[in-house]
């Protein structure tokens, strides 16, 4: 079972002894008996304990016999909510009849109700109540009655179905619920047998991290949308591996039948994700299987549409429209590690430049100096937040953008009231739930306010990729570090950010966090690559190089897992892909499939092994889930294309991508520098002008959640947020429609009113009906006329 | 003999003494009574019943408990008995059963009850006829004919389908899918109080 790493690192002072069967065993004071039982390896059957929750005592099944000092307790106690005390004597079912007894009594009564589903139910084969009644149940039941009955199942989300029959009352779900997720829509109701779990009649259950109910469920109570009846578990084949969705980097574990996922389940990692994970990274994987998937390597013909080639075919195609060009190479941030690796040295060696960069978005030059000044190599970790007496966030919405940051975060307002501070233009939930100090800023001014924090040394500032959005924002956060002492992390969306970062996929790092500039750190790389020279110029970033297609200076283009339209200024981002020569290595048809000279497929994640790097600098490594698969992983494609350019790469799997770049090492010498950027004056706005705040929902309409209408369902209603005072002065009440436009164009959306900056307007970024970049072409801090409808 | 020095010698090698061995003596050609004797028996055999059959021109039936071809039963008014839980599969030694669950829905109902199996497939070039899968199926869907000509000329052929191991209709029966009989749930289906269909789960078809 889990043990957290405060737990872990607990300060050992208060040892208990404490004799169970007949064995002693010295526990930390206030450890719970069923806990230093499993400790000697006694294992007390159980339903409603979970180390990571509140003891409640709910189940009764966990029922021994203890006496202290002699005198014994008249009844068998529950070995779940009774910590340890000196002298205590403890004899579970193995040495005491009475507890035996108990037991068996209470899974009796645990059954009367229990309908004999096992053969239908998802659970079956896999379900505690199964296990634990043949192991320390009656072999036979003496209730002859009729069974309470309820309709079953229900909804109570699209994606989590409620069978109130098989509910054993554990009230497992709406601890976690309410303990860790903060989001309490589902309770207890009603009495006696017909006690039930309820959701509230206006609120659904639509939390963020609804699955880790589904998975805690001790019975078949409540089980996932998208697995029902979908197999058993010893169809499955089960892959320990790691989430591609965020830069929170959880463990899972995959199972695969037959080459098809059918479900992931949080796995177990104390110092990342404990036990939990959030419902992206448990139900979004449906795009592995999509019918669409990229199946054969493509070549665009002379009558410009795209024709199936053999490999040998493409890779020389692609060879012979990179050869003698000046070429830029954008990487996407969804790359393993070692796929990163595998771009920025096929830049450098195969390629001759320093024209790579992996940031499809909005990014700016200043957020690249101090991604290779401060972000790269940094140490901040998950044990710094449990320890952190402040942390602020910057251009970060925990819940939305790294859904296990904000459980971590949580937990430690939860159990000493950690205290936290936002700066941003509008109050999110997941800010409310934190109960954040929120510091309302107009897009565009966070620099100000970020000056004004005091932090200490043991704070941690916590910087998400949006702060790249708001001039000015990172040298204030710089700045207040340095002054204060406190820790920074660079939190960005994606899983292969930090990774990409930390390869070198970038125009001013080498792989290892080696600047660019430094002859030394050159002198390195040229080492371990057999290289003569490397470029030594800073390289360009991606908005400068599709500028520098457009004006002609760069004329092909090597492009990873990107959206043209998650640029910063998506106009000039596919103008500049129409003109160039493409490669585009993808899983499936994109934007960039309708205009790429060649289409290499790639391998999805369940489908090639490699590690990400989550925003801790921690490699979370995953083996190959579905080992049948022909796609193969970036790098070996690079491989192949450089070999075939004459200036081979050499790193022709996986394997020897992750060891070469182990060889780099840390490199100890001077980071690259970071100039501080003045934030940009704002100018006053027309009262019906605002300016925009946006960022990524969660759950939206991204490419790596398409084909799963279950969690789809589930996503927070698209929304206009304005302020108190704006709505007054448009004369609109919640519900309304607003429309936000721009030259570009225009979002129709429900307003809703909440704390947000009265100079701001929020729209979500990519969710159903609002395509911010897409629709408006700017993402925030822009000027943009907000009207009734 | 050459052999046989070379075991001698492994034994002792191994320290053990050879089995004493005698050589094998044939005797002669028997005298003609003897003979006489001997043929008698098949002479006999001539006049006696005769215990095989021109198989397949004639076929004996098996005895009743024989384990042949699987079928999937139906409820006396056509729906499946088979729920798609897999426990046959589970049970199977042979790995020979594959099943694929699905749920019921009010407008495509398979089985009583909330699941039906989708897929279901059994491959007789695994299939040992144990009887495993029989005595776990849950719902008394899965049971043995007495069907034994199982030869095929390919592989494929002998992977079964839900559609060649399902029961044919009988009178009273109507091929799913089909709404289950009015105010009747599965545990009344699972108690026998189903006895045929009723004119409106026809209707609603």
């Amino acid at each position: 079972m889990t043990l957290t790493t405060q737990e872990q690192t607990a300060q050992v002072v208060d040892l208990i002894t404490v004799v169970i069967d007949g064995f002693e065993v010295s526990v930390p004071k206030g450890t719970l008996v069923i806990r230093a039982a499993e400790k000697l390896g006694i294992q007390i059957p159980r339903f409603c304990d979970h180390p990571l929750l509140d003891p409640v005592g709910a189940c009764r099944q966990c029922l021994v016999d203890i006496e202290i000092n002699g005198r014994a307790f008249p009844k068998p106690q529950a070995s779940c909510t009774i910590p340890v005390e000196p002298g205590m004597i403890v004899k579970t079912q193995l040495t005491s009849p009475v507890a035996e007894k108990a037991q068996k009594g209470n899974m009796e009564f645990l059954l009367i109700n229990h309908p004999l589903d096992c053969p239908v139910c998802d659970k079956g084969g896999e379900c505690p109540l199964q296990n634990q009644a043949m192991s320390n149940g009656r072999a036979d039941s003496r209730f002859d009655g009729t069974k309470r009955t309820f309709e079953k199942p229900i909804n109570i989300s699209s994606q989590v179905l409620l069978d109130r029959e098989r509910c054993i009352l554990c009230a497992r779900c709406t601890r976690f619920s309410d303990q860790i997720a903060a989001d309490p829509f589902i309770t207890l109701n009603e009495r006696g047998a017909l006690q039930q779990v309820g959701i509230y009649e206006n609120q659904p259950f639509e939390s963020y991290f609804s699955g880790n109910t589904v998975q805690i469920c001790p019975v078949g109570a409540l089980t996932g949308a998208s697995y029902r009846f979908r197999a058993r578990p010893f169809d499955l084949v089960s892959t320990p591996s790691a989430c591609e969705h965020c830069a929170s980097g959880c463990s899972l574990r995959t199972d695969v039948r037959r080459s098809k996922t059918l479900r992931r389940l949080a796995g177990d990692d104390p110092e990342v994700n404990e036990e939990w994970n959030c419902d992206k990274g448990r139900w979004a994987f449906k795009y592995v299987t999509a019918p669409d998937r990229l199946t054969h390597p493509m070549v665009r013909d002379a009558s410009g549409e795209l024709q199936v080639a053999s490999w040998p075919e493409a890779i020389a195609a692609a060879a012979n429209g990179l050869r003698g060009k000046r070429a830029g190479v954008l990487v996407g941030g969804r790359v393993t590690v070692e796929d990163a690796y595998g771009y920025s040295k096929f830049a450098r060696v195969a390629l001759g430049t320093n024209d790579i960069d992996f940031r499809a978005r909005i990014s700016s030059d200043e957020e690249r100096e101090f991604l290779a000044a401060k972000a790269v190599g940094s140490k901040t970790s998950n044990a710094d937040i449990d320890r952190a007496d402040f942390v602020l966030l910057v251009g970060f919405e925990t819940e939305e953008e790294s859904p296990i940051v904000f459980l971590r975060i949580h937990k430690q307002v939860r159990k000493r009231g950690l205290k936290v501070t936002a700066i941003a233009s509008k109050l999110s939930i997941g800010n409310e739930k934190l109960k954040a100090n929120f510091i309302s800023v107009a897009p565009g001014t966070e620099a100000e306010a970020i000056a004004k924090q005091e932090l200490t040394a043991q704070s941690v500032i916590l910087v998400g990729e949006r702060a790249s959005e708001s001039a000015g924002a990172l040298s204030a956060v710089v700045a207040l570090a340095d002054r204060t002492g406190a820790k920074v992390a660079w939190i960005p969306r994606r899983a292969g950010e930090r990774g990409a970062l930390e390869a070198g996929a970038i125009g001013n790092v080498l792989p290892g966090g080696r600047p660019v500039t430094d002859a030394a750190a050159r002198a390195d790389v040229s080492a371990v690559w057999g290289v003569e020279k490397l470029p030594t110029e800073i390289g360009l970033s991606s908005e400068d190089i599709f500028a520098a297609v457009n004006s002609d200076q760069i004329h092909a283009l090597v492009v990873g897992g990107i959206d043209p339209r998650d640029s910063g200024n998506n106009a000039a981002a596919i103008k500049a892909l129409k003109s160039a020569f493409v490669v585009s290595l993808e899983i499936r048809p994109s934007e960039v499939t309708k205009i790429a000279d060649v289409v290499l497929p790639v391998a999805a994640v369940p489908e090639k092994s490699g590690s990400f790097m989550n925003w801790e600098g921690r490699s979370r490594s995953f083996e190959v889930a579905v080992p049948d698969s022909l796609n193969r992983s970036d790098v070996r494609i690079l491989s192949m294309i450089s070999e075939e350019l004459a200036r081979p790469i050499g790193i022709t799997s996986v394997k020897s991508a992750a060891k070469e770049f182990a060889s780099f090492g840390d490199w100890d010498g001077e980071r690259a520098p970071f100039a501080a950027v003045p934030p940009i004056e704002q100018i006053k706005i027309n009262p019906d002008q605002a300016r925009l705040t946006s960022w990524r929902r969660l759950l939206d309409e991204s490419s790596l959640q398409e084909g799963e209408d279950n969690l789809a369902g589930t996503a927070r209603k698209s929304v206009v947020v304005i302020s108190t005072k704006r709505a007054t002065a448009l004369g609109v009440a919640d519900g309304d429609s607003v429309r936000v436009s721009n030259e570009h164009g225009a979002i129709v959306l429900p307003v809703l009113i909440e704390a947000i900056h009265d100079d701001a307007v929020w729209l979500p970024r990519n969710s159903r009906g609002s395509h911010v970049l897409a629709t408006l072409g700017v993402a925030s801090g822009s000027l943009v006329t907000v009207v009734k409808d | 003999m050459a052999e046989n020095h070379e075991v001698e010698r492994t034994y002792r090698d191994l320290g053990l003494v050879a089995v004493p061995t005698e050589p094998v003596t044939t005797e002669g050609a028997r005298s003609f009574p003897k003979q006489m004797k001997g043929f008698w028996v098949t002479f006999k055999t001539m006049f006696k019943k005769v215990n095989t059959v021109e198989y397949p021109d004639v076929k004996e039936p098996t005895a009743p408990r024989f384990h042949g071809r699987h079928q999937l039963n139906r409820h006396p008014d056509g729906l499946e008995k088979c729920i798609g839980c897999e426990l046959c599969a589970w049970a199977c030694p042979a790995d020979a059963i594959y099943v694929e669950g699905e749920s019921n829905t009010e407008e495509h109902r398979m089985s009583p009850g909330e699941r039906y199996g989708k897929v279901y497939q059994i491959n007789y070039l695994r299939c040992i006829f144990c009887g495993m899968c029989i005595e776990a199926c849950p719902t008394r869907a899965l049971t043995m004919t007495n069907e034994y000509e199982l030869a095929d000329d390919s592989r494929s052929k002998l992977i079964f389908e839900k559609a060649d191991l399902l029961a044919p209709l009988r009178d009273g029966m109507l091929m799913p899918p089909h709404p289950m009989y009015p105010n009747m749930d599965d545990t009344n289906y699972y108690k026998g109080d189903v006895l045929g269909f009723h004119p409106s789960q026809e209707v609603q078809k």
